[in-house]
C-alpha cells in the first residue's frame, strides 16, 4: 500500500505542477496535429480517387461488355466493340520479357555490389544505377527508336533468328518496333528498382550468416549463394514482384518501341500493344462515350493488376524486414 | 588424397573467382544504357542546343531552327504549380508519420503510400482526366499541374517521414523541457533539423515528375505556343520531345533530341545538387 501511495502522490503533484507550467491553451498543438493528420489521410484519399475515378469513368463500359472485355480480342472503336485481350497480353508477355532479362542481371548486380565487388567500386557503381533510374522514360524511348531498334535489327535480332528461328518466338520478318524491343527497353527501366532493392535486401542479412559461412572453409562465392542468396529468397522475390509492377505499368518508353499494333502472335518479332500504351495512344481520340469509357476500363484493368503486384511485394518484403529483426534480436 | 583435396579447393576458388567476374559483366551490363543514352544524347542533341532553342518557339513544320521555350517555360510552370499541391500536403503528411500517429495506424499509411508510388503514372493522368478535364470541358495547365501534384504527394510523405525519424529525440526533449509548446517544437526543432533531407526529397520528387510525360498526354495536352492563361493547354518539355520523337521530320527528330538532352541535364544537376547536400546531412545528423 505505501509503496504505492508515494509514487501516486509523486505523480499527482508532477501532473499540477505541469500544469501550471503548461500553456494555457493547447489549442496550437491539437489544431496541428489535426491538420498533418488530414494531410496524411490524404494518402488514402488519393486511393479512394483513383478507385472511384476510374470505376466512374468506366462504369457503362463494364455493364455493357462485362467479363467479354477481358477475354474477346475485337478493338473496333466504329462498331463499338471493345476487348482488352490483346492489350492485357501484350503487357503479360513484354513484362515477362522484361523480367527475363531484367532479374539475373539486377540480382547479380546486387550480389557484387553487395558480396563480392571491390569497396571502392561499391559506391560509384550504385551512384550510376541511381543515375539510370532518373533518365525519364520518354528519353529512354527516344533513344530506343533511333538507336537500340536500328542496331536490334540489324544485329540481335537476326542472330537469335538464326539461332532459335525453329521456336515459335524467334520466326517471321523482322521490323524492328516489336515485343521482343518493347520488352528490352522495359528491362533497361526496371534494372535500376530491383538492383537497389535487392541490394538492400542483401544488405540487411546479419553478418553472421556470413561469418559462419567463412568460418566453414566457403570461398566468397559459397557464401554469397548459401548464406546470403538463398537466405534472402523472399525478400528477393519481393524485389522482382515490385519489378514487375513497374514493368506492368511502364508507359512511354514502350510505346514509342513496341509498334502498337493489337494482335496476339507467338513471336516477339512480331509488334505488340500493352494496356498503357493504348491508353497513351487512343485517349485523346476517343471521340465516342463508349469508347472513352472502354479505355478507362482498360485503366481500370491497369490500376487493378499494378495494386495487385504491388501489395504482393510489399507485404513480401515487409514480412522479410519483421523476420530480419526478430532474428537480429535472436 | 590429399592431392585430391587441393585441387577440389583449387576448382572452388576459381569458381568463385568465375562468379565474381559474372557479377562484374551483369554490373556492367546494367550501367551500359547510361553510358549509351548519353554518349547518343551529346551526339545527336549538343549540335542543336543553342540560343534559339532557349529562346524561340517551335517553327512550323519544314521550317528549321526555332527553339522549345514555351515548353521550358511550360515545364516550370507545371512544376511550380504541382509544387503548391505536392509539398504541403507531402510534408505535413509525412511529419504526422513521423511524429505523431499510433504504430499500427503509421504503418498501414505507410503502406499505402508506398503502394501509390507503383501505381503507373498514366493511371494519374486518367484520373485527372476525369476529374478536371471531362468536368471543366478542356485541357489546361491546372490540370496537368495536378497530375504531377498527386504523384509527388506519396514521394514526398515518404522521404520526409524517413528523415523526421533520424531527428535525434534529445533535441525533442530538450524543447519540451524548456516548456515549448509540440507543434513548435515540431516547426522549430524538428522540421529544421530536418530541413535538408526534407529538401532533398522535395528535389527528387521534382526530378521525377518533371521527367513525366504520360500524366501530361490528357491533361496539360501540350501547346506550340505561348500559354497566355491556366485553363489553357500548356506545353512541356517530356511532352514536346514525345510529340517531336514519333514524328515524320528530321528537324523535329533534331529538336528532340536536343530537348532530351536539355531535360536529363537538368534532372542530373539536381541528383547532383542532392549528393552534394545529403553529404553534409550525415555529417550533421546522426
Amino acid at each position: 500500500m505505501d509503496a504505492t501511495t508515494g509514487p501516486a502522490i509523486a505523480a499527482v503533484e508532477l501532473q499540477s505542477a505541469r500544469r501550471a507550467m503548461a500553456p494555457p491553451s493547447r489549442f496550437g498543438d491539437k489544431a496541428f496535429e489535426w491538420l498533418t493528420l488530414l494531410m496524411a489521410l490524404g494518402l488514402v484519399v488519393l486511393v479512394i480517387l483513383l478507385g472511384w475515378e476510374l470505376w466512374r469513368g468506366s462504369s457503362l463500359a463494364v455493364r455493357k461488355f462485362g467479363f467479354h472485355f477481358l477475354t474477346t480480342s475485337t478493338w473496333d472503336p466504329v462498331g463499338e466493340q471493345f476487348g482488352a485481350l490483346p492489350f492485357i497480353y501484350g503487357t503479360l508477355v513484354s513484362s515477362l520479357v522484361a523480367l527475363l532479362i531484367a532479374v539475373p542481371l539486377s540480382i547479380a548486380t546486387a550480389a557484387y555490389l553487395t558480396e563480392l565487388a571491390p569497396l571502392w567500386i561499391r559506391q560509384p557503381l550504385v551512384s550510376l544505377i541511381e543515375m539510370l533510374a532518373a533518365i525519364p522514360s520518354v528519353i529512354l524511348g527516344l533513344w530506343g527508336i533511333f538507336v537500340m531498334i536500328p542496331w536490334l535489327r540489324d544485329y540481335p535480332f537476326p542472330l537469335l533468328k538464326r539461332l532459335f528461328g525453329w521456336t515459335p518466338f524467334f520466326t517471321g520478318p523482322i521490323y524492328g518496333p516489336s515485343m521482343l524491343a518493347g520488352g528490352i527497353i522495359i528491362a533497361i527501366m526496371i534494372l535500376p528498382i530491383i538492383t537497389s532493392i535487392s541490394r538492400e535486401i542483401l544488405r540487411s542479412v546479419p553478418n553472421l550468416q556470413r561469418e559462419a559461412a567463412y568460418a566453414l572453409g566457403a570461398t566468397r562465392w559459397e557464401a554469397t549463394r548459401i548464406a546470403v542468396l538463398s537466405y534472402a529468397k523472399n525478400g528477393l522475390f519481393g524485389a522482382v514482384i515490385l519489378g514487375l509492377g513497374r514493368a506492368l505499368g511502364e508507359t512511354m518508353a514502350v510505346t514509342m518501341v513496341i509498334g502498337n499494333t493489337p494482335q496476339i502472335a507467338a513471336s516477339l518479332f512480331k509488334p505488340g500493344y500493352t494496356l498503357a500504351s493504348v491508353i497513351a495512344n487512343e485517349f485523346t481520340e476517343a471521340t465516342t462515350d463508349m469508347y472513352l469509357q472502354a479505355l478507362f476500363e482498360i485503366g481500370l484493368v491497369l490500376f487493378g493488376i499494378t495494386i495487385l503486384s504491388n501489395l504482393l511485394a510489399q507485404l513480401l518484403l515487409h514480412t522479410m524486414s519483421t523476420t530480419f529483426t526478430t532474428r537480429a534480436v535472436q | 588424397m590429399h592431392s585430391k583435396r587441393a585441387d577440389n579447393h583449387t576448382w572452388r576458388t576459381i569458381k568463385s573467382g568465375l562468379a565474381s567476374t559474372v557479377a562484374f559483366i551483369s554490373a556492367l551490363l546494367v550501367i551500359a544504357p547510361l553510358g549509351l543514352v548519353f554518349f547518343h544524347l551529346l551526339v545527336n542533341g549538343a549540335s542543336s542546343v543553342n540560343w534559339d532553342f532557349f529562346t524561340k518557339l517551335p517553327t512550323p513544320v519544314g521550317t528549321p531552327g526555332g527553339g522549345m521555350v514555351n515548353a521550358i517555360v511550360g515545364s516550370l510552370e507545371l512544376l511550380a504549380f504541382a509544387s503548391i499541391i505536392g509539398i504541403p500536403i507531402g510534408v505535413l503528411g509525412g511529419v504526422y508519420l513521423g511524429e505523431y500517429g499510433s504504430a499500427r495506424v503509421n504503418s498501414v499509411l505507410r503502406f499505402i503510400a508506398d503502394v501509390l508510388n507503383g501505381v503507373p503514372s498514366i493511371t494519374w493522368g486518367v484520373v485527372v482526366y476525369g476529374l478536371v478535364v471531362l468536368r471543366f470541358k478542356g485541357f489546361s495547365a491546372y490540370a496537368g499541374g495536378l497530375a504531377l501534384g498527386l504523384i509527388m504527394i506519396p514521394l514526398i510523405t515518404r522521404t520526409t517521414e524517413e528523415v523526421v525519424l533520424l531527428v535525434p529525440n534529445g533535441y525533442r526533449e530538450a524543447a519540451l523541457a524548456l516548456g515549448v509548446s509540440r507543434w513548435k517544437t515540431i516547426v522549430h526543432i524538428v522540421i529544421k533539423t530536418a530541413s535538408r533531407g526534407i529538401i532533398t526529397g522535395i528535389l527528387l520528387a521534382l526530378a521525377r515528375v518533371g521527367g513525366e510525360t504520360a500524366p501530361l498526354l490528357f491533361t496539360a495536352f501540350g501547346n506550340r505556343f505561348w500559354n497566355h492563361s491556366l485553363s489553357q493547354p500548356i506545353a512541356a518539355l517530356p511532352l514536346q520531345i514525345f510529340t517531336y520523337a514519333i514524328s515524320p521530320y528530321d528537324d523535329w527528330h533534331r529538336q528532340a533530341w536536343a530537348g532530351a538532352l536539355v531535360l536529363v541535364t537538368g534532372i542530373f544537376c539536381v541528383n547532383v545538387l542532392v549528393r552534394i547536400l545529403t553529404r553534409g546531412r550525415t555529417a550533421s545528423i546522426v
